[in-house]
């Protein structure tokens, strides 16, 4: 037996099954909540902090993605504060690497750009970092541009919870932290790479991208593996 | 810091040798001090230099003993008398003639030196066995009342009644939170899951902090048995300590204590002969700072990358391998035996309304006394500072103590009357931490202190989430500018505003505490911020600037 609970987002009330978390109940209902790391069917790890909400009673601000409803709970998803962090978040993204949308193989169709586009994010307040970094593109099929990384790891876990062969890793901490595969072995000599591609399917950006192939013919964003029914709100938004 | 170049040269190389035999009454003994700062400077040819000339006098009835920290680190290394309470300061061990006669003339029960402040002003709990003891030595340990509380507890109280005692005492957690620590175990004892766990927290990596590793160098059982009866407390049954691997020391005297300890059934299965059993192993950190972040501690010790992940589930609940795990500093576990046989209303009586018992601080910085220090709550802070430290080196002037870690924040003088406690210090913009305090004087630029610690928060975030990692190298690169007089007005604000957004927005301590430096020293020193935009000067003449270019 399920037990339902009753609680409120943003002045609403809704109705979630016990085990849900805010996002996915505010997600049913129709509440957009900005997200980076998160991808339904992979597991959560509240690493990008957009979908901070405010929960009543605390003080501290909640991960959407990680946190479980509970009975009569009173979420607000956005406030002049929270826009403002998320606005601060997204430009933190931009300004980690090097993102430049006009000559990007993501341009046009890339989740950093509609969220920047979605908070009116016109202009940089923060000061530059410009690091260098570098590609790898030594994989036959598919190349990465740390350039373009955000840190999501989306890659990281669909490989290991998806494909199963846990090719993608992290190497480095703070700002030099970057996704590696095989411990940093160059990508086209990676012995346990299947060549699946989800990875691809799964990054925001145009830091993974499939050789010769630009994202606006369609070669992101195809998601049939990632389990079903938490894919059909994905799939039927897109028919 | 100057911590780490003490730790790598803190491996001597040792000459076996078998100090000579003591037989009969002890009339006198020199304790030396082999924790690693004093080790580090030749502490043990001076054991062995002493071991040769007292036997060379013929003092039969004199022992030489290798004992723990003796505290006052600044005057490494020393050698104590106890039965007259001589202290020898900076001693060579070329030069030992001093002490052999001052042992040979020793006489028990006789005139004793007065003790110097630095050691009466303190109330020494934790440390009791510091400079007592021979670290190595599970006689010596017993010797001292060392597993008197875990007999007690398994022969005569049920779980419940430890926890009581515990709560009872008012002991909060010391690696900074304050979490009461009665609590904690009272919610690992009900979380539903077998087996459990207890982890030991010695992951330290305060800048400037070296408490517990003075204590497991100097006291290794006594986190032993405090373990055990947590264990025995909460129902476990594995315990681990996570020591970070920088500290080897501590990391070799504590496996020989859970080896001594183990053959003699003070751990192990039918610990006492009882039915309770606990085993302990010791996992080594790789020198991740975050890995003292409890969550990042569990990831770390089940062999992932150290990075922290949200809470709820607490480790209370879901720790190791998803199992109730029981994570408590290495002080904590230290003050668990006292409680237990003194009693939790003994220790409830001491310190302050909100803050029991003792605290163990590594006083450092430009302080005449550096070493390590244990005090009541609720001492203040110019007691610690000009009363135990000695005052600042110099004769100069106090400018501020900053304590807490890179968490935690500078206190200006006008505080110095402040009793210490985890409330007091939140009061004044800064925290407990740890217990690392570096005082600084006239001579330290507060803009750089922020820098420094900034620098330090940035170098040890994990990357896991975006406020902590761009935040961090965003807010240094601002303080990089006023550093060096090219900020302007508006980038002092921008870093306000930035600081709250990543205190508010981090996931887990290390984020949400990294724009603490800035905060507390723009709340109280603003002025030098503004010094280094507006006039382009540093007031302490520590940030080179170049000077402002003539207008025309």
């Amino acid at each position: 037996m399920t037990t339902v609970h009753t609680l409120r987002i943003d002045g609403a009330d809704v109705a979630a099954s016990d085990g849900q978390s805010i996002l996915a109940v505010a997600t049913e209902n129709g509440i957009d909540i900005p997200t980076m790391c998160h991808l339904d069917g992979l597991s959560d790890t509240a690493s990008c902090r957009l979908c901070l909400v405010e929960v009543a009673g605390s003080n501290k601000l909640t991960p959407a993605c990680t946190t479980l409803v509970t009975e009569g709970m009173d979420i607000t998803t956005t406030s002049e504060q929270l826009t403002e962090y998320r606005r601060t978040i997204t430009e933190m993204l931009f300004l980690e690497r090097n993102h430049i949308c006009a000559i990007c193989v993501a341009n046009n169709h890339c989740e950093l750009q509609d969220l920047a586009e979605k908070l009116q994010i016109d202009h940089f307040e923060l000061p530059v970092i410009n690091p260098s970094v570098g590609i790898d593109a030594s994989h036959p099929l598919f190349a990465i541009d740390h350039n373009r990384c955000i840190m999501c790891q989306r890659c990281v876990r669909v490989c290991a919870e998806i494909e199963g062969a846990f090719t993608w890793g992290v190497m480095g901490s703070g700002i030099a932290e970057r996704v590696v595969t095989d411990m940093g072995t160059p990508w086209g000599e990676s012995p346990t790479c299947t060549s699946c591609g989800k990875c691809v399917q799964v990054c925001p950006t145009g830091a993974l991208f499939e050789n010769g192939r630009s994202i606006a013919e369609g070669s992101k964003a195809q998601r049939p593996f990632l389990p079903f029914l938490k894919r059909l709100g994905e799939g039927l938004e897109q028919t | 810091m100057s911590e780490s170049s003490a730790t790598t040269s803190a491996r001597p190389r040792r000459r076996v040798v078998n100090l000579p035999a003591h037989v009969g009454p002890t009339r006198a003994s020199a304790y030396v001090c082999e924790a690693v700062s004093c080790l580090s400077m030749q502490s043990h040819d001076v054991l062995l230099g002493l071991g040769e000339r007292v036997a060379a006098a013929g003092l039969t009835d004199v022992e030489v003993k290798r004992v723990g920290c003796l505290g006052l680190c600044a005057a490494g290394p020393l050698v104590q008398i106890p039965e007259t309470g001589e202290l020898f300061a900076h001693v060579v061990p070329d030069n030992l003639g001093g002490i052999v006669e001052a042992l040979a003339a020793a006489v028990p029960g006789g005139e004793r030196v007065p003790e110097a402040p630095f050691f009466s002003r303190q109330l020494r709990i934790v440390t009791e066995n510091s400079g007592r003891i021979d670290p190595e030595s599970l006689e010596d340990y017993v010797a001292s009342g060392g597993y008197q509380a875990l007999r007690t507890v398994l022969s005569t109280m049920t779980p419940a009644e430890v926890r009581d005692e515990i709560a009872r005492s008012g002991l909060r957690g010391r690696g900074g939170a304050g979490y009461p620590t009665g609590l904690k175990w009272n919610t690992v004892a009900k979380a539903i899951g077998s087996p459990k766990y207890v982890i030991c927290n010695a992951d330290e990596g305060d800048p400037g902090a070296f408490m517990d590793r003075s204590v497991l160098e100097s006291d290794p059982y006594r986190v032993l048995e405090g373990m055990a009866i947590a264990a025995y407390a909460v129902g476990a049954s594995i315990g681990y300590v996570y020591c970070r691997a920088e500290y080897p020391l501590a990391v070799s005297r504590l496996h020989k204590a859970i080896q001594a300890a183990g053959r003699s059934n003070y751990l192990g299965a039918s610990m006492l002969d009882t039915e309770f059993s606990f085993e302990v192993d010791i996992r080594q950190g790789a020198g991740a700072f975050v890995c003292g972040e409890e969550t990042a501690l569990i990831a770390s010790l089940e062999g992932g990358r150290g990075t922290p992940r949200t809470r709820p589930p607490y480790p209370a609940v879901a720790g190791l391998w998803h199992q109730p795990t029981l994570i408590n500093n290495v002080e904590t576990f230290a003050n668990v035996a006292p409680i237990i046989r003194k009693g939790g209303s003994w220790f409830a009586g001491l310190g302050t309304a909100t803050s029991k018992g003792t605290k163990v601080f590594a006083l450092a910085g430009r302080v005449v006394n550096t070493g390590l220090i244990e005090v009541p709550m609720g001492t203040t802070l110019r007691e610690i500072v000009f009363d135990i430290g000695g005052g600042i080196v110099d004769g100069r002037a106090f400018k501020a103590v900053q304590t807490g870690g890179p968490s935690g924040g500078c206190i200006p003088s006008e505080f110095l009357d402040m009793g210490v406690d985890y409330e007091s210090l939140i009061g004044v913009g800064s925290f407990m931490g740890s217990g690392g305090m570096i005082v600084m004087d006239e001579t330290s630029c507060m803009v750089d202190v922020a820098r420094y610690f900034m620098d330090f928060c940035r170098e040890e975030s994990c990357g896991k989430c975006v406020p902590c990692r761009v935040g961090t190298t965003q807010l240094f690169m601002l303080l990089e500018r006023i550093t060096t007089g090219e900020a302007t007005m508006d980038d002092l604000a921008q870093m306000e505003r930035l600081g709250h957004m990543v205190q508010r927005t981090s996931l887990c301590g290390l984020g949400q505490g990294a724009p603490n430096p800035i905060f507390s020293t723009l709340r109280y020193f603003r002025d030098e911020y503004v010094a280094h935009i507006v006039d382009r000067v540093c007031p302490a003449g520590v940030c080179s600037i170049e000077p402002a270019p003539v207008s025309t």
